[in-house]
């Protein structure tokens, strides 16, 4: 039973970095209407950064963490005004998408150049002796209390942000319709600026939890979890910020009991199988608004 | 000087063109009438007039400005709103949260608050499910949403695209008396109707429009009275 919960922390914990990582993912879709497949190498840079200046210019972690966020967002607003700006309105979503996919192998490549493919270990921001935290019985990774307490303070400002602010109800507006949000005034292009530099944040703060949690960097640290991440915000359905809260911590504990209780090997095939299983049974997924037709 | 001034407006849509030089103008405080029917390209006039869409050449001066080159998101901060064809109120927020959208470039809380209670004098039914989706309103109750959410801006020239579309008679009526009285406080209106009988009933002047060229244009009693327009566009022998 001990074990159990520990496996379920372990997985909740994994779980809410993915679910950071997904509302990136959904929020992008929601309101640029793409699928952004360099989402999850934005983590692998903001990773490298907090790596930079942490570990080799021996700066507070503090510094770390925020040149990470920052510079995160502005490489998310440099990647949406350079590559998929100017195919806004090609009217192919095809090209945005394979567009994406090539700004994915941009910035891996560029890690590459820079970082070589030689992985690096990552300083984790939790002190080395206070790595876990004992409750009675219970001894937990402070990392894992860490991502978990994140992910949750970052959903609730993020929905405070949404409902309560005057950006934020111009975010609503254009997810659900650009034509007449721009007839409000909104700027539409400003607008989704302001979801990459957010979405691209996010990812930021998503690469140093993971580093810290499974400390070894390489160029290809944000493809995978970026996969997952996407497969977690389709989960809970798509453009859903909760749906994607919900999908991810699912998903995160579903990799781990899988790992634990089944088969290390499989993991990854059990996380696709459930995601295949809930796609055919919601194809919307788990919060996924049903599509209808007005006459 | 007229209010808003358009002068040989062409506009294509990929190589079809859908306004083959259209000129006309509003002068503050008319109410205008564009009619015609399906596809002569009335809808484009008020797209490429609020930057929706843009012109091959022509000019359009919005009180003495061109504003042929602004787009869509800064002419509501110059004074003029638009009620798309369709409502296209936003589906899953509130209708006081449209409401609100529609006053989005003003920053006076105190001055929104009162334009909040004139519309809500117009449209009642807005004030009663002001907490409710507006995705759930019915379409005449959609077609206040939009009216009230351009009117939030406190524009100076009304667009409105076919505000009758998918209503009763009754509702059709209803929401004409309100453009009449939103006429009445001050406000330009340059309406778009299919229903060329309620428009005419209303407007001042009327353009009729003909596959993106204006073939007649005249006072709206003249226009009433005019054979060819009974003919063709008010259903009579």
């Amino acid at each position: 039973m001990v074990s159990f919960i520990n496996y379920l922390i372990n997985g909740l914990s994994l779980g809410s970095i993915y679910a950071i990582i997904a509302i990136g993912y959904t929020m992008v879709y929601g309101i640029a209407k793409m699928l952004n497949f360099a989402h999850g190498d934005v983590i692998m840079v903001g990773a490298y950064i907090a790596f930079s200046v942490i570990t080799t210019a021996h700066l507070p972690v503090a510094c770390g963490v925020l040149a990470a966020i920052f510079g995160c967002m502005l490489i998310g607003i440099c990647i949406e005004k350079i590559a998929y700006k100017p195919l806004r309105h090609a009217g192919s979503s095809l090209a945005v998408l394979i567009t994406a996919i090539g700004v994915s192998y941009f910035l891996q490549n560029v890690a590459l150049l820079i970082f070589s493919s030689n992985p690096k270990m990552f300083t984790p921001i939790i002190p080395m002796t206070m790595m876990t935290i004992q409750f009675g019985v219970f001894r937990v990774q402070t990392i894992s209390l860490v991502s978990i307490t994140v992910s949750i303070v970052l959903v609730l400002l993020l929905q405070l942000f949404i409902n309560k602010t005057r950006p934020g109800q111009a975010m609503l507006a254009c997810a659900q319709d650009r034509g007449a949000a721009s007839l409000m005034g909104i700027s539409v292009n400003g607008t989704i600026s302001l979801t990459f530099a957010i979405g691209s944040a996010m990812a930021g703060i998503a690469g140093v939890l993971l580093c810290s949690a499974y400390p070894t960097l390489s160029p290809y640290t944000g493809a995978m979890p970026g996969i997952k991440a996407f497969v977690a915000a389709v989960f809970g359905g798509i453009g859903s910020i909760p749906g994607a809260m919900i999908g991810g911590l699912l998903l995160g504990v579903i990799e781990i009991m899988g790992k634990t209780y089944i088969s290390s090997q499989l993991s990854d095939a059990i996380v696709f199988a459930v995601l295949i299983i809930v796609l055919l049974v919601r194809p919307t997924g788990l919060l996924g608004k049903k599509v209808q037709e007005k006459v | 000087m007229a209010m808003l001034n358009v002068k040989d407006l062409r506009v294509n849509y990929g190589v079809i063109p859908a306004l083959k030089g259209i000129s006309f103008e509003v002068n503050e405080g008319e109410v205008i009438a564009l009619i015609g029917a399906n596809g002569a390209g009335k809808t484009t006039i008020l797209h490429t007039v609020t930057g929706l869409v843009e012109a091959v050449s022509g000019t359009i001066e919005f009180e003495g400005t061109d504003i042929t080159k602004v787009p869509a998101h800064k002419i509501v901060a110059m004074g003029m709103a638009h009620v798309p064809e369709g409502r296209r109120v936003f589906p899953d927020m509130t209708v006081y949260q449209n409401l609100m959208l529609g006053a989005y470039t003003r920053k006076d809380a105190a001055e929104k608050q009162q334009t909040l209670e004139s519309v809500y004098d117009h449209f009642p039914r807005l004030k009663e499910r002001a907490k409710q989706q507006a995705g759930t309103l019915s379409g005449g109750e959609q077609q206040m949403l939009a009216m009230g959410r351009a009117l939030m801006s406190k524009p100076k020239l009304l667009l409105m695209d076919e505000p009758s579309m998918g209503l009763s008679p009754i509702l059709v009526s209803e929401i004409f008396t309100i453009i009449e009285e939103v006429s009445r406080e001050g406000t330009t209106v340059l309406l778009v109707e299919q229903n060329a009988r309620k428009a005419l009933s209303i407007a001042d002047r009327a353009y009729v429009l003909e596959t993106g060229s204006i073939t007649l244009t005249g006072s709206a009693k003249e226009l009433l009275s005019n054979d060819n327009i009974r003919k063709a566009y008010l259903g009579e022998a």
